[in-house]
């Protein structure tokens, strides 16, 4: 098994993985495939899994059920010495008594590789740190040790590379910087990263797709922008990004779109966009597809009448308002700066309008606030 | 144009207010001086005294003489009995840092039937009175007609080290980061190569701690050494003997010298490891 | 890591080495403390007659002296509590970068032989050494008094051996102590007594408790500062234990006293722990 699994490679499948500890499942029946030479992202809150499921990959966790392959290679049970997959931990994990170059050489002497020198430098410029080569781990400082980590595992040449939250201990500037870094290396050495984040803006920059999990299982798989344009659960929906849910009925048709009645006012959406089972929808629209407007001022699309606003933020590249309409539920509203155009003020009384095909519809029976840290009691107020 | 500050007074406190704030907040700092003073008055007491032109009886200031420090084995069975600690020392801490390693591995990585028991276990030796050890393993080897001796004096210091091996080794184990040996498996090491590669590389100070510390431990221990050594002596022996008609200077000199060598080995240590931790 | 086998494996050399060796010993010890010498037979001859009247014996010929001991333990480790906590809250709170030095600085002084040390005192606390004579001309002490032979300088002697085991735990535990709760103490209007009392104090307990147990138990055990410092009036269990065992060679009584000393700690050093509340000491 040895010999044949340390050169399996291809796409990853994994079939109905469980992981249990107890009484608590971690990771509940999740099947997946991730292709080969793509950068995928596992993208959910603390607890859902995400970092399990990594490991069970990495081979440092053993699954309760199910099965793990790597192309024709079964992998389930192989020890994590003789998987071709190297992992960048969250707190990097560098040999504190090497120095960089040795831990950097560590995983080629292991597979028995005399030569290194050559390897070891070529990936040292690929990171941009050749003259650190001596120094130990901690002598340098969190950026650099995180680009290290990442040169260790990809010296390698793995079929799959793991990225456990690599990003977190590092400040927001070079942590955008290393977001960029990290997927023009993964298009210059055409590996397959998977990356394990709670971020959903960095996965989002980073990943050609990406699997929202929550509470051990996947919520929804897409590229990036189908997860923000058309998600499928309220999660998904609040998780990633930010949603306005706006409870309501179908109360008939018109080509392919519902009509939907909201608190008395009828607002359309696409049938296509709907996950709805029943007569019973949440109708969802981001906050900065909503357009605000004075009463009286001429407005397309679906409108939403009775607006109040109730706060006004001015973040310089836009401002966000919370707009209470008449039923009770706050709405939120993001208009860029754009147009020179002095913002509205608090206590006006304002119209909401949009296109309708950036309405996107939920079961009726979902949790709104579920994936949002938003109280549940500032939604749906009757 | 600058601007002065011209109205704006400096805070003023009387000078005896003063002196009194510096003393309360220094107070702690003034006591450390009188207790480090109180530590090394006997060491200093023994070094000078390694200087005094005695003869045989070292008790009153005869005289200063480099005399001691060049013939430090002059007194008769001075330097016998410094071999005896030695040699003892060395097999002792030898076998007690294997066998406590071992158990320290076993206890700090695992979690197994027993555990707790084995905890107790080591606890038991630490909390016995070195009388209680002693004279026990005396009688154990009278009961099968075994000597006092060089060796049972061996067996007797490994007994009382090999607790505090374990539980300094222990401590060096249990703040090794898991995912180090996880990051050595995911880069290809197998069990053993992690462990001989990562594992012990990392504990290795910890297993170096403890060797020194059973060595003086070993070095310096008198009561279980007096019940198992027969007529062999050891450094502590021969001191304690010769306290009634006065401590030859050249023991003195041991003293001090092995006293420096300990410092200088501590010391040196410390460097080492600082170097290794420095930050750019 | 995931074999069943292996922590037995490790354990069995060291855990059989400590069962013939420890456990063994402690056994035939107490099976020794029931015997009796044989009638007519030579010095060291004993036969076992399960008279476990030797107990009551030992202790009530050696109470004073068992009673000594434990006094003298108990006094000298809070001796050494109160020397040793400034000192150990000086090097964890004021130490600075100088903490690793000062550190090596309280172990240092045991680097010389414990009893060149012992021995030192007592010829600094002796008539020839500087104590003495200057205590006599500020008239603190009168001429006939002297300091050696004396309770006093054995229970100093054992105060001073024994500081490092209680310096170290307690700088270990006051170490731990994270300083912004002590400024978060004075935030809500805590003076530096209270603060003290309420959060350095309770927080710093464990390491009292390492410390004291670390510092009694080999005091009460102990002869040596007994047998240099002292007098045949300052006898301690453990000088009458030596004398029965090398000098009388009366193995029962010495080995009934050695199993009663050990036991009583043993009770002690529980009903300590329990009060105490630390489970894990090792």
């Amino acid at each position: 098994m040895t010999k044949e699994s340390i050169s399996a490679k291809g796409d990853l499948r994994l079939t109905r993985l469980t992981k249990s500890y107890g009484e608590f499942t971690a990771v509940d029946d999740l099947s997946l495939v991730i292709p080969e030479g793509s950068f995928f992202a596992l993208l959910g809150p603390s607890g859902c899994g995400k970092t399990t499921t990594l490991r069970m990959i990495a081979g440092l966790e053993e699954p309760t059920v199910g099965s793990i392959h790597l192309g024709t290679t079964d992998i389930t049970t192989t020890k994590p010495y003789q998987r071709p997959i190297n992992t960048v931990f969250q707190n990097y994990a560098l040999f504190p008594h090497l120095t960089i170059f040795e831990n950097i050489a560590f995983g080629l002497r292991r597979r028995g590789i005399k030569d290194v020198d050559a390897a070891v430098s070529k990936v040292l410029d690929l990171v941009e740190l050749p003259h650190l080569a001596q120094r130990k781990p901690t002598q340098l400082s969190g950026g650099q040790q995180q680009r290290i980590a990442l040169a260790r595992a990809i010296v390698n040449r793995p079929a799959l590379l793991l990225l456990d939250e690599p990003l977190g201990a590092l400040d927001l500037k070079l942590r955008r910087q290393m977001q960029i870094e990290l997927k023009w290396i993964q298009k210059e050495v055409g590996l397959t990263f998977v990356h394990v984040t709670h971020d959903q803006e960095e996965a989002m920059t980073m990943a050609d797709t990406i699997a929202v999990m929550n509470e051990g299982q996947i919520e929804q798989m897409g590229s990036p922008a189908d997860l923000y344009d058309n998600p499928k659960t309220a999660f998904v929906a609040n998780f990633l990004g930010q949603s306005n849910l706006i409870k309501g009925t179908i109360s008939g048709n018109d080509g392919d779109s519902h009509i939907v009645d909201v608190f008395g006012q009828k607002i359309s959406l696409q049938k296509n966009r709907s996950h709805a089972v029943d007569n019973s929808i949440y109708a969802g629209i981001r906050p900065e597809k909503f357009r605000i407007s004075r009463l009286g001022t001429p407005t397309s699309g679906n409108i939403l009448t009775g607006g109040h606003i109730e706060d006004v933020s001015y973040i310089g590249v836009s401002t966000q308002y919370q707009v209470e309409m008449p039923w009770g539920q706050e709405l939120m509203v993001f208009e860029q700066n754009d147009d020179g155009v002095a913002p509205f003020s608090k206590d006006e009384e304002v119209n909401i309008s949009w296109e309708p095909i950036f309405t996107f519809g939920l079961r009726g029976d979902e949790d709104a606030t579920a994936g949002s840290e938003v109280n549940p009691e500032e939604l749906d107020e009757e | 144009m600058s601007t002065k500050i011209k109205d704006a007074t400096i805070p003023h406190i009387p000078t005896s207010a003063r002196i009194s704030r510096w003393i309360g907040r220094n107070l702690i700092r003034i006591y450390a001086v009188f207790a480090f003073t109180y530590l090394f008055i006997p060491v200093a007491y023994t070094f000078a005294f390694s200087f005094n032109d005695s003869g045989k009886s070292n008790l009153i200031w005869k005289g200063f003489t480099l005399d001691n420090w060049q013939n430090p084995c002059g007194a008769p069975e001075v330097c016998t009995a410094l071999v005896n600690s030695i040699k003892i020392g060395f097999l002792a801490t030898f076998f007690s840092t294997i066998l406590g390693t071992m158990i320290a591995f076993a206890i700090g990585r695992y979690s197994f039937k027993g555990r707790s028991t084995s905890n107790l276990m080591i606890f038991l030796p630490m909390a016995t009175p070195e009388i209680v050890l002693g004279a026990s393993l005396l009688s154990l080897f009278l009961v099968f007609k075994i000597n006092p001796g060089f060796w049972p004096t061996v067996i007797a210091h490994v007994v009382f080290c090999v607790s505090f091996v374990v539980v300094t080794v222990k401590a060096r184990i249990a703040s090794l980061d898991p995912r180090l040996e996880q990051a050595a498996m995911d880069l290809y090491a197998n069990e053993r190569e992690t462990f001989r590669r990562v594992t012990l590389p990392l504990v290795a100070p910890g297993i170096a701690a403890a060797a020194l510390l059973a060595f003086s431990l070993s070095f310096d221990d008198y009561i279980i050494t007096n019940f198992n050594s027969g007529t062999l002596k050891t450094f502590p022996e021969f001191v304690y003997a010769s306290a009634a008609r006065g401590i030859p200077a050249q023991a003195n000199v041991i003293g001090s010298a092995m006293f420096f060598l300990a410092l200088a080995i501590v010391i040196t240590g410390q460097i080492v490891g600082r170097k290794r931790k420095v930050s750019a | 890591m995931r074999k069943i086998r292996t922590p037995y494996l490790l354990l069995l050399p060291g855990f059989a080495f400590l069962f013939t060796f420890f456990i063994l010993p402690i056994m035939n010890l107490a099976q020794t403390s029931t015997q009796t010498p044989v009638g007519g037979g030579d010095t060291g001859e004993f036969e076992q007659t399960l008279r476990f009247s030797n107990y009551i014996d030992a202790f009530v010929e050696n109470k004073e002296q068992f009673g000594r001991s434990f006094v003298y333990a108990t006094i000298a480790t809070l001796l050494a509590l109160a020397i040793a906590y400034p000192l150990a809250y000086a090097i964890a709170l004021k130490g600075g970068k100088l903490k690793n030095f000062m550190l090596i600085l309280v172990i240092a002084p045991f680097f010389t032989s414990f009893l060149l040390r012992t021995v030192a005192w007592k010829q600094i606390l002796g008539e020839e050494g500087f104590v003495v004579p200057t205590l006599r001309t500020f008239g603190i002490i009168g001429d006939s008094t002297t300091l050696t032979s004396t309770s006093f300088a054995v229970v100093m002697g054992m105060t001073y051996n024994f500081l490092p085991f209680m310096t170290l735990p307690l700088y270990a535990s006051i170490d731990r102590i994270d300083p912004r709760t002590l400024e978060a103490s004075g935030d809500l209007y805590a003076n530096g007594f209270t603060t003290f009392r309420r959060v350095t104090l309770p927080l710093s307990m464990p390491g009292v408790v390492a410390g004291t147990l670390l510092t009694f138990i080999p005091a009460a055990g102990d002869y040596v500062n007994a047998a240099i410092l002292g007098s045949p009036n300052t006898k301690m269990i453990g000088n009458v234990i030596e004398s029965r065992y090398l000098k009388i060679v009366d193995y029962p009584t010495a080995a009934a006293l050695s199993f009663t000393l050990m036991v009583v700690i043993l009770i002690l050093v529980t009903l300590y722990i329990r009060k105490a509340g630390t489970e894990e000491l090792v």
